[in-house]
Formats: C-alpha cells, structure tokens, sequence
C-alpha cells in the first residue's frame, strides 16, 4: 500500500474500494465482540469458512467478522446482507443449513431467526426485530458494516473523510467552534461540554500539547466503550486526530484498560494501518498537521477513569487524583496541556465534522444533544448494547427496545450511572435520558451503564454492592472517601445481616454529606449516590430491616428463612435430593421439614419444589412456624 | 497562592493535618475545607490546594464546614484515637471520639512520612501500598534497613505517632531469626504483615 498524499488521492482510493465491491453480492456478517467471543463466535466463524469453502460458493458470497451488534443476550448473531436477514445464537452446526438455504436457495432458516418472546411474534429482518427498531445507531451501526481489522472497511463507509474536511477547508478555531455548536457533551460520565473543554485545552499556553483517550470503562455490566473500540477503532482514532489538529496536539495515547485485550488488538492494528495510509505520521494528507499515537494499558483500576487519575497512572506514577483546579487542560499529562475524553465522546467528532453542527444538534434534547450508547443489563429480556437519541424514556429503553422484565416479575429499579449514579422507580420511569434530566431525578448518566432490577432485588443490599465496589475501588487517599465509604458499608452491611439501628438512616445521610462535599474527586463525591437515591425512593424498605428485620424483596439471606408449608408439602421428595445441605428431613409419605440451623438458604428447594404444589416458601421478619411433630408428618 | 497560604498571611486559622510548609500541597485529611464562591458559585474546597484569586469569598468556619470537620475528625479518631492532635482539633468543633468502632491502625494516612522521605529525602523508604478502605503505609525493607537508621526525620512529623510504631514493627520483623516457625518471622515481613 502507497501513503495516501492528499485528500484527492483518498477519493480516488475510496471510489477504487468500493468499484471493487458488489453491493448485490451476498455478505456473511458475524459479530465477534468479546461478548460473542464468550459464546462461541470463534467456532462459528470457522465453520462458515468451512461450509463456504465445502459447498463451493467462494466466489459468490464474501465472509465478514464485525464488531458487536449489541444484542448480546442473542449471540453469536449472523446477518446476511444485502437483505439484512438475521440468525440469532447461532452455533457452529447451523452453518451447513444457512449456506445451503440463505446462500444457495434464498430461503429463510425459520428456526434460527427472532421470536418476540412476548408476542410469539416472528422477524426475518434485522431492522425489524424491535430490539433494533427502536434504536438509532449513529456510532454502533458501523459496528455492522465493518471489519474492524480492515481499514478499506471503514474508508468503504466514508472514514477520514471529516478528518480531510477538518484539515483543508477548516482552520483549528472552527473545528472547535463545530464541536462547540454541536453541544455535544463528554460521554464519560460528568457531561462537559466537549467544546468547551477544547477551548481551554487550545488556549492554554504551551507549545507541546497532548490528547487523550479514556478506555479505561470500569462501572460494573458496563461495556459501552469497549465495543466501540472492539468494533470501530478507526472512529475513535480519526475523532482523535481532529481533536488534536483543533487543540493544536501533535501526539496522543490511548488509554485502554489491560482486560479489554482485543480492543487493544484491533486499536494497535488501526493505528498501524492509519500509519501505513498516512493518517498518522508527519504531513498528514499533506496537510503539514503531525501527529502519532501510543497505546497504553491500564492495570485495572476504576478511579483510572477519573482523568487526573489516568494521567497520572500514563505518567508511570500511582493512579491516584489530583486537586482540579489545575485542569488538565492547562496542567496534564507531564504538566503539559491536555484535552482528555471518552471513547464515545472521539467517536462521535467525525461525526459533527461530517454532518455538521446543525445536524448533529438536531437530534436530541435542548441541553444533550445526539445520541447515548447504554449497556443495558439486570432483569430485563434483551440484554445488550442500546444506542437511542437522547430524549429517549427510561420506559422505552426498557420495555420497547430491553422487552420488559423476564419471568412476568415485576419491575422494580433502574440504577443508571455505574457504582456512583442512583436507582430509579417505577414513577420515574418517563424521565429523559438526558444529563439534567437524571441528574435532577437523582440519578445521572454516567458512562451510560443501566442496570434493571425486578422484585426481587433488595435495594438495601444494591447499595450495600456498591459501596463495596467503591470501598475496594477507591484510591484511599482522602479521608472523606475512604473513611466515609467504609462507614457507610458497614452500616449498609450490618442493616442486611438484620443488626440495623435507630438513628442509622440519619447517620448514612450525615456521612454521605461529609463525603459528598469534602472528597477529591468525582469518585469520592459521587459515592453517596447509590445511598442515597435509595434512600430517596425505597426509604420504607430501609426502615423495614432496621425496625424488623424483614428483607421486603425476601433477598438479604440472613434475614431471610426457608419453610415448607406442611398444608401443600405431597412428600414428592424433590426439595429433599436437591438440598446440597442435607438440611431436609423427610421421607416416603412423611411431610418434608427444614431444618433450620442446617439450611444454607440456597435456595435450591424452592426452585425444586413442583410449581403445582408451590409449598417451599421464603420467609423474613415473622418467626418460621415449629415443625409437625415426627408422629404428625405421614400423609395419605 | 493557595487559600491557605493567603488565610495564613492575614493570620486567619484554617485547621491543617496533612500540610506541611517543605511539602507540595496533597489535599488528603480535607479538614481545611472552606466554603469557597468562585466561578460565580459557592463550593466546598481544599483550602491548602485551591488557588486563590483576587476577589474570592472565603468562608473558613460555616456551620456546614464545621459539621465537615467534626466528622472527618471523628472517622479519623476511629483510628488514632490517643493522637495528641486529633484530639485538640476535636475540642474545637465537638467530635466524639467514641463515635465510630475503633479501628486502631494508628495511621490516618496524612502521607507526611511518606511525603518527605520522597520529596525532600528522596530516598522512598516508606510508602502506601494497597487502596481504598486497605490503604496502609509501611517501610520498604531493603530500603528502610539501609537508609533509616540515621535518619528518622520523619518520626516528629506524625500526627498520630504511627510511624514509631510502624517502624518499629520492621525493624522487629528484619531481627527476626531465620529458623523462626514458620507463619510468623521472615514469611511475613511484607507490607501486609499484622502479626504485630
């Protein structure tokens, strides 16, 4: 491959792509994100290779592995283009059939296509099935169309092409002024305005200037962040370089956590691609602009997502913050200015480069504007990757696109916002999603993690997780912090073991203001969150351990006890050989009994026991009833 | 300037633990937060590490900064409960020392030790190690053994006479025989040591 030496010769090298291409030409796609990764897409891929190959078709379909599709809870997923005909979990023993039906015959496979769970309903076509339907994949969708191994992919589907626009017909101050008009604010969890943050980082004196980018997503069931980067690292780098053109930056690092190691793969192999085109390097595109970038892998740390954090770790020093102000956008990385944002945040600068300020604003609410990946997980039916316009309801998320809540339990919370953003109720479900808006409903977007919890979850114990999280996962080194969350835990661990006491709400509020106001960073002074939005909107179920108890969602195991209600219990002797603690005594004819000082509460006989005779019960804050006598327990 | 710097240099009081006058600025015990309007708005900040600009509203004892302090102090005295400083300070804005389950580690991690043997010493004999609530400081042995002895200029630094304390455990831990049981002596020299 020759450097591409201008923007001319880039469209000359775009056309000669896609000439090469046959839009009509059948398309295997298989996504192959981590999340597919871990069911198997591996196989799959090598399979469709074979069957291609098998059943003699290589010259008339090509084979593509993309980046995640988002619908995770369905994977691996196949689609075939150019109809978009979409095979969910799909395994290595499918493939014969789809080569030799889809392929050959253009006949659906039946069997392997979506069923709305709900409605029996069937859907052939990807954009149809509801999960899809509802979203708008600005950033995602070219997740679908693209190998992320293969820069021709991406130049295909327009790439660097608002990198050429930002460098010939735009000066540094109107690419700033773009990004500012766009309103487009960082996806990484505060919701700066990136602009802004631009302009600080472009004014600050200094000749030597970085950019940075922070993969280093950390809130638990969130992975957002790495799927962009898995599927379309060339978004990122090219939203990167414009960054640096704008702010006037000639090198910049990539921050990727170490567990996200085939987003590191695909990044290292984009950076050397862009390399060998002419994207990265001196006199891009002849533009005179230079600029390189360097991978660094994080060792695992949440507060290495705070940016201070990062910069401090890239520098080889403990990932630990610093006070703001200085920002880093006049003191970063080695004291110099610096303008640090999120994976989804670089993503999306090609495209305000490419559609322009207007466009791109159009979409959205008056104070956020274009569209929010959501890693959209918990109790809900289509776990996965959403991406809707900001504005979208928390209901729709959930119930159009996430299908509701499995097993006809009923809907209880949404926690948004990761390990420092809030729980929700059912009465807020028609909150926006939106910065200010879940902010003020005492939630906030975060990175864009969204955790569904049905009837079952005890919102005590969700915020007991959590603060475990964040006592393991905050840096120690101010006191508020530190001491604060170890209080707050231990509270919150002693209300879940039934040890709650009078006065314990008022001092989780006390100590959730001490952190809130004096901590560091943003860990510190959002760690109350989980707390405290609880408290807000589940206040009774708090009270409920402390003055009896009780666990409402008959969840925390130690105020919980198991019975078998000797009026229902036919001695079917199902709880009895399931029960790993031999905590059940009971035999032919003979109502079964729990013994409770046995009984590890697992839960294993209630699951066991027939839905029929529904007669394994949980109880929480009454007293369990004595046990028949021996001589009393024979039936029938 | 730092607030507390401009606050000393009218001879105003801002309560300190972590600050020292041959150290950067580190912002960890946050008992000097004040109330701060700046940016055309009123926020809590670190007075020993937020600049100070001309025409800024300082506030160093409201009630909600005393509140701050009282508790901040109590959460440390948790830990250090004998500590000569704590308890002056806990006078001053009311904080039961009794407050919170004792939890003796004696450190409350103001990294003054730590601090100075990096910065002025530059010789990174004692340091932090794990984090969050298992933060801890501890001697690096190998260095502690070879540069420590004749220096101890971090010893009146503490607030809460810890660092004896610490340093007493290595220097325990390093005489300790070879042919010791095993579980305690050589196999537990490391950071994460509390057999002491």
């Amino acid at each position: 491959m020759t450097m591409i030496n201008t923007p001319g010769e880039l469209e000359t090298f775009r056309q000669e792509i896609l000439s090469q291409r046959d839009a009509k030409k059948p398309c295997i796609t298989l996504c192959s994100g981590s999340a597919c990764h871990a069911t198997g897409s591996n196989k799959v891929s090598t399979a469709i290779e074979r069957e291609i190959e098998a059943q003699g078709v290589v010259a008339d379909v090509s084979f593509r592995r993309t980046g995640c599709h988002g619908f995770c809870e369905q994977g691996p997923i196949v689609v075939i283009y150019p109809q978009g005909i979409c095979y969910l979990k799909v395994q290595p023993e499918d493939i014969a059939e789809i080569i030799s039906e889809t392929i050959k015959e253009n006949r659906v496979v039946e069997r392997l296509i979506y069923v709305d769970p709900n409605s029996g309903e069937k859907t052939t076509l990807e954009e149809d099935i509801p999960f899809y339907k509802n979203q708008e994949r600005l950033i995602l969708g070219s997740n679908l169309k693209i190998d992320p191994k293969n820069l021709d992919d991406y130049l295909a589907v327009g790439g660097y092409q608002a990198l050429a626009k930002a460098l010939f017909k735009m000066s540094p101050e109107q690419v700033v002024d773009e990004v500012k008009e766009a309103k487009l604010r960082g996806r990484g969890g505060a919701g700066f305005p990136s602009g802004v943050k631009w302009d600080f980082a472009r004014k600050a004196p200094g000749d030597k200037k970085y950019v940075v980018v922070n993969c280093d997503e950390g809130d638990p069931g969130a992975y957002m962040d790495r799927s962009v980067m898995e599927g379309n690292p060339f978004a990122v780098l090219e939203g990167l370089m414009i960054g640096a053109y704008a702010i006037g930056a000639d090198e910049g690092y990539v921050y990727v956590r170490q567990e996200y190691p085939l987003a590191v793969q695909n990044l290292e192999i984009a950076i050397r691609k862009a390399e060998e085109y002419g994207f990265l390097g001196e006199n891009i595109l002849g533009s005179g602009f230079n600029f390189t970038v360097k991978v660094h892998r994080g060792a695992g740390a949440f507060i290495c997502g705070e940016e201070t954090s990062l910069l401090n770790s890239l520098e080889g020093k403990p990932g630990e913050p610093n006070a703001r102000p200085p920002f880093p956008a006049t003191r970063g990385l080695w004291g110099k200015p610096t303008n640090i944002n999120n994976v989804e945040t670089w993503a999306n600068i090609p495209l305000v480069i490419n559609k322009g300020a207007k466009a791109f604003s159009s979409i959205g609410t008056d104070g956020s504007k274009g569209t929010k990946i959501f890693s959209l997980v918990g109790k809900v039916n289509n776990t996965g990757l959403v991406e809707v316009p900001m504005g979208a309801t928390l209901r729709d998320i959930i119930f159009k696109i996430g299908g509701g809540v499995p097993g006809g339990k009923q809907f209880k919370a949404v926690q948004t916002g990761g390990p420092s953003g809030g729980c929700l109720p059912e009465s807020l479900l028609d909150t926006k999603v939106d910065f200010d808006e879940l902010s003020k409903a005492g939630a906030m977007m975060g990175s864009g993690g969204m955790i569904v919890m049905d009837e079952d979850t005890c919102l005590v114990d969700i915020a007991r997780y959590f603060l475990d999280f964040l006592s393991d996962e905050s840096c120690g080194k101010c006191t508020p912090c530190r001491e604060g969350i170890r209080q707050m835990l231990k509270i919150l661990s002693n209300m879940t073991k039934g040890l709650g006491r009078e006065g314990d709400i008022d001092l989780l509020l006390e100590l959730a203001e001490t952190t809130r106001g004096s901590s560091m960073c943003a860990l510190g002074k959002t760690a109350p969150n989980p707390v405290l939005s609880t408290l807000n909107h589940f206040r009774d179920e708090y009270e409920a351990h402390i003055n009896q108890h009780r666990c409402p969602s008959l969840s925390c195991k130690e105020l919980i006890a198991f019975h078998i209600d000797p009026e229902k219990c036919k001695a079917c002797g199902a709880c009895f050989k399931k029960c790993p603690a031999e905590a059940i005594e009971g035999g032919k004819k003979q109502i079964h009994v729990i013994k409770q000082d046995l009984c590890t509460k697992c839960g294993a006989c209630l699951v066991a026991c027939p839905t029929a005779f529904g007669a394994v019960c949980k109880l929480s804050g009454e007293p369990v009833p004595a046990p028949l006598p021996e001589e009393a327990r024979s039936i029938g | 300037m730092t607030v507390l710097e401009a606050a000393r240099s009218v001879g105003v009081v801002i309560p300190t633990l972590c600050d020292h006058e041959k150290l950067a600025p580190y912002g960890a015990c946050r008992v000097c937060t004040v109330e701060a309007d700046a940016n055309e708005r009123t926020s809590l900040v670190a007075a020993c590490q937020y600049p100070a600009e001309d025409g800024m509203v300082i506030r160093t004892r409201t009630e909600q900064v005393d509140k701050i302090r009282k508790l901040l102090l109590e959460q440390m005295l948790a830990h250090a409960p004998d500590s000569e400083q704590l308890n002056e300070l806990a006078q001053v804005y009311g904080a039961d020392r009794d407050r919170f389950a004792k939890e003796s580690s004696f450190c409350i991690l103001c990294g003054l030790c730590v601090r100075y043997c990096a910065e002025i010493k530059q010789k990174h004999a004692v340091g932090f190690f794990d984090r969050g609530s298992k933060r801890e400081i501890a001697f690096v042995p190998e260095v502690a053994m070879r540069e420590c002895w004749d220096c101890k200029e971090c010893f009146p630094l503490c607030p809460t006479s810890a660092l004896q304390a610490a340093y007493m455990l290595t220097e325990a831990l390093m005489e300790q025989p070879e042919d010791d049981e095993p579980g305690s002596g050589h196999a537990c020299a490391g950071h994460k040591c509390h057999c002491g």
